[in-house]
């Protein structure tokens, strides 16, 4: 119980320092000397001091999306695992909470942006409902994957990898087969190249950044911080598929945890450095690989 | 029983009364037929409410000798779970309707000899779900196909509203054959008792007879429940009904279908693994087409009346998991299938009758279904706004309200079947299929509550809008908090229906419900945790801006400072990637006429979805059916010398006949 507070502890800590590891990675490619590792939170906190300015459009809807996004992304940080330490809520169907506190998430953001009535910001939002439903099945069937490799019901059990005997092939295609498509899943999720740009400029070809456009000061840095820890709990979840070593020293355990998050974090970097943005109309074929990867893990699993 | 025969008897009299009072006092009228209808729900949920509680259910008790048999009444634990359902949506939605139809602009009298028509409605649903045999059934069905039928044309001085009714009319028929039959089977040429074990023994030794009632009650109530592909008359009755007419409609009467579903399955015992896998398959083809085909809507309530067979969809998603984990032994996932099943319907009761009495909320200050010419209605009409949201956020299934407990309990069966082994694929095809209709249905409740109430007034109606009188408010304040209120109450709701299906549908002991009671717990705390968190970072956030001056200024708008409301995304346009990506099910057709030249005056673009069944299965067919019969007219001349011939020809035929 402890060592799962930890593992919370250090998500809350530590998931804006994963943004600046992407950022560095992506000035490393880029030739340039990219921020310190401490530039998010001074962004975080210089958002918070300011003083909120509001579009006369929007109504409390608007004001109540970023408490609900940050109490959500927080409720759902309390089941995720982290390379064999179980989050500090763990229960089963946990997996179907994590993924429907997101909808709830996604529910606030697109009805925030609609408040305000920009047509960019409703653009945005619709890009948004349909990338996410797509996202949704194809990570429904990596859960379908995992839950028959595991024959658990809860995401902490999925991941700890003590039902993989050795030597089990299968059980490493369907792993991998998952990772690939949870990786697709991030990507989308936290608007990520090649589905969308965060550091883009254009209203018009932004998909998450468009829909908080009209956020400022505090409700900014709440939103901001949420996505970052989203980012984190997405990575967390990607390297406890894709590291199946456990050493069951929690102490090694967590340490390497969050060193897997960090690759995660640089891999991230890579992609977005050396890859472009799709097209918006060819981000759902990007999203329908990710479901048919699932869905090959799902039979490979049943096989 | 005394207070259930004391319901049935205050809603006729309070119906005949209004109907009688109708001409000349129609405001006295409508006094009494809201009173009855109150005071018959309240007495059938007092008559209810013991059994649900763990009192013995009644046995048949005769409520008339007819010359076709008895009539009986019983009540066990699924009736009165029905019954409670029906009796409180609907007395809420009397209240509303109160309120809804003074300002409706029709004829009083009109709307006063509609009440007739409610309380019998109420009444023949109440009977339904309390008749013990299938003469009282029937009777209850067909009362209240007529009675929804004649509320459905309350307005039918309106365009389409005849020809919705019509459509309505002859599918429910068309349903209700396949129920006599049904019937008739099953009761063996007597009248059939629904707790006799004498019928469940015949049809659990005959297992082709046993099919052949599944299927026939599967066509039968399915078409009531609006499962595909008979689901072609809700999305045209539910927008011509007024509004708390579709919301007793979509959220409660279609119910009686999952009802008698229920009803015939507890009777058939051990169901083989097809009738899982059919429900399965119906319920995934039911939710996904339903949401799809609401997400193209532009109706605000044909958007609803879709998503009503989405969420039957989910039901029946949920019983086919119950029937697998039947056929499979697999008791546990039954409960969870069965259970979630349950809980759903009264879920979904709740918000739809919420989200149908929001829409006309809208409809009564705006005039207004199109969803594309509403907007920034939060503002100016609070409690419709936030009651509206709740009910979208409960529909969507988001964590918090009711929505999501039902629908966990079907992932949790479905899940549980792909854990345990057995039919793994059934469990497989209904996790997917909630997952698509979940994004999907956010996608569809983000576009309906954005563009009706948030952003900037789409034209002078919505602009001008003011808040609905207080009648209509209550009933949509109090279901929201039910909303709430069965979402923390869904570990101790689940134990129950899983308790009144296990006995009733698979006639096994559960001591599994316990283990659905925690598997509810656990998830009700997490999400207790969640809402927590919101309200602590919502304090939070408010203790932090306290002292701040706050700046109100317009949206960003790029530099662009002359905009319009007009240049706000349509709902059309947010629901357009999708719709177009699932153009090869939904055939939207369209309309443009693109902006020309260098200095572009008109151009215009309209979307038309039609119900692909409906214009490509039914109008075809209904057409052939049609053509069939003009042949016989020919038959049919008028002329008394044709039919004399008809009648030498007959005899003739017949002597012939005799002779061979």
């Amino acid at each position: 119980m402890i060592i799962s507070a930890i593992q919370v502890l250090l998500a809350l800590l530590l998931a804006p320092a994963l943004l600046s590891i992407i950022r560095i990675v992506k000035a490393f490619f880029g030739g340039r000397h990219g921020p310190t590792l401490l530039q998010p939170y001074r962004d975080l906190w210089k958002l918070a001091r300011k003083a909120p300015v509001y579009s006369r459009t929007t109504s409390w809807v608007f004001r109540a999306s970023p408490s609900v996004t940050l109490g959500a992304v927080l409720a759902a940080l309390a089941v995720l695992p982290l390379c064999g330490v179980p989050g500090p809520l763990a229960f089963s169907g946990d997996f179907i909470f994590l993924a429907y506190a997101f909808g709830l998430v996604r529910f606030f953001t697109v009805a925030a942006a609609l408040d305000t009535g920009s047509p960019f910001e409703g653009m945005g939002a619709s890009r948004e409902v349909q990338f996410s439903a797509l996202a949704e099945v194809a990570l429904f069937s990596c859960l379908i994957a995992l839950a028959i490799l595991s024959s658990s019901m809860s995401l902490s059990t999925m991941l700890d990898h003590s039902w993989a005997a050795a030597g089990n092939m299968r059980g490493e295609g369907v792993l991998i087969l998952v990772a690939a498509a949870l990786m697709l899943v991030l990507l989308a999720e936290n608007a990520r190249i090649p589905v969308d740009d965060p550091t883009t400029h254009l209203e018009l070809t932004m998909i998450h950044e468009v829909m908080i456009l009209d956020h400022c000061g505090l409700d900014l840095a709440m939103i901001e911080y949420a996505s970052a820890l989203k980012l984190w709990i997405w990575s967390a979840i990607v390297i406890s598929v894709a590291l199946p070593m456990r050493t069951g020293d929690a102490a090694f355990d967590i340490v390497a945890g969050v060193c897997g998050v960090f690759v995660i974090g640089i891999l991230i970097g890579v992609i977005e450095s050396i890859m472009a943005r799709l097209k918006l109309l060819k981000v759902p074929q990007l999203l329908v690989v990710a479901m048919v990867l699932g869905l090959l893990a799902v039979g490979l699993g049943l096989r | 029983m005394v207070l259930f025969g004391a319901s049935l008897v205050v809603l006729f009299v309070s119906g005949i009364a209004a109907m009688l009072n109708s001409g000349r006092h129609p405001g006295r009228a409508a006094i009494l037929g809201v009173s009855g209808a109150v005071t018959g729900a309240a007495l059938a949920i007092a008559s209810a409410v013991p059994v649900l509680a763990g009192a013995p259910s009644w046995q048949a008790w005769t409520l008339w000798q007819t010359p076709l048999g008895p009539m009986n009444i019983a009540l066990d634990q699924l009736s009165a779970i029905f019954a409670i359902l029906i009796s409180t949506v609907t007395a809420l939605a009397a209240i509303y309707g109160r309120g809804y139809l003074s300002g409706h602009g029709t004829d009083p009298r009109a709307a006063g000899r509609s009440w007739c028509w409610f309380n019998l409605l109420l009444a023949s649903m109440l009977l339904v779900v309390f008749a013990a045999d299938g003469l009282t059934f029937l009777i209850g069905w067909e009362s209240m196909s007529l009675a929804s039928f004649f509320l459905v044309l309350f307005d039918h001085e309106h365009p389409g509203v005849t020809r919705a009714g019509w459509i309505y009319l002859i599918t429910t028929h068309i349903g209700a054959a396949f129920l006599f039959v049904m019937f008739m089977l099953a009761g063996n040429g007597t009248s059939l008792d629904f707790f006799s074990i004498n019928v469940a023994g015949n049809l659990r030794a005959d297992q082709t007879l046993a099919n052949t009632i599944f299927l026939l009650a599967l066509a039968g109530f399915g078409t009531k429940a609006g499962l595909v592909p008979t689901h072609i008359w809700l999305p045209e009755a539910h927008p011509a009904a007024p509004s708390h007419v579709s919301a007793v409609m979509s959220g409660v009467m279609i119910k009686t279908g999952i009802y008698g579903l229920f009803r015939i399955i507890s009777m058939i015992g051990a169901p083989p693994l097809w009738w899982g896998w059919t429900l399965v398959v119906i319920g995934s083809a039911s939710g996904i087409l339903g949401v799809l085909f609401a997400l193209a809507q532009h109706d605000l309530k044909r958007l609803l009346a879709y998503h009503s067979i989405e969420n039957i969809g989910i039901i029946v998603l949920g019983m086919g998991i119950g029937l697998v984990g039947s056929a499979t032994g697999n008791h546990l996932v039954a409960m969870l299938g069965y259970a979630g099943a349950i809980l759903h319907t009264l879920n979904h009761g709740v918000f739809k009758s919420l989200l149908f009495m929001g829409a006309g909320s809208v409809i009564h200050a705006t005039g207004s279904r199109d969803i594309d010419r509403l907007g920034g209605l939060m503002k100016r009409m609070p409690v419709t706004g936030a009651t509206f949201l709740t009910g979208a956020a409960a529909i969507s299934g988001l964590p918090g309200l009711n929505g999501f407990m039902s629908e966990f309990l079907i992932y949790a069966g479905a899940f549980m079947l792909i854990v345990s082994g057995g039919a793994i694929w059934a469990g497989v095809v209904t996790a997917l299929s909630l997952a698509i209709i979940g994004g999907l249905a956010l996608a569809c409740f983000t576009k309906a509550a954005g563009a009706v109430f948030l952003g900037e007034p789409r034209g002078p109606a919505p602009a001008n809008a003011t808040e609905s009188p207080r009648a209509m408010l209550g009933p949509m304040i109090t279901l929201a908090v039910f909303c709430v209120g069965l979402a923390l109450g869904a570990p101790w709701l689940a134990k129950m229906a899983g308790t009144a299906t296990g006995m009733a549908a698979t006639a096994a002991s559960f001591p599994d419900s316990l283990q659905v009671f925690n598997l509810l717990a656990d998830i009700t705390v997490a999400t207790v945790l969640l809402v927590l968190l919101v309200l602590a970072a919502a304090l939070l956030r408010s203790h932090v801006l306290k002292g701040r001056a706050s700046t109100v200024s317009p949206t960003w708008d790029c530099g662009y400072a002359a905009a319009s409301p007009r240049v706000q995304y349509s709902a059309s346009s947010f629901a357009d990637p999708i719709v177009r990506m699932f153009r090869i099910v939904l055939r939207t057709r369209r309309h443009v006429q693109a902006p020309e030249g260098f200095f572009p005056t008109a151009a215009s673009l309209e979307t038309h979805t039609d119900d692909v069944l409906m214009a490509r299965v039914f109008e075809p067919a209904a057409r052939g059916v049609t053509r069939l019969a003009s042949l016989v007219s020919r038959l049919q001349q008028g002329s008394t010398h044709l039919y004399l011939m008809y009648i030498f020809v007959t005899i003739i035929i017949l002597m012939i006949w005799n002779l061979r």
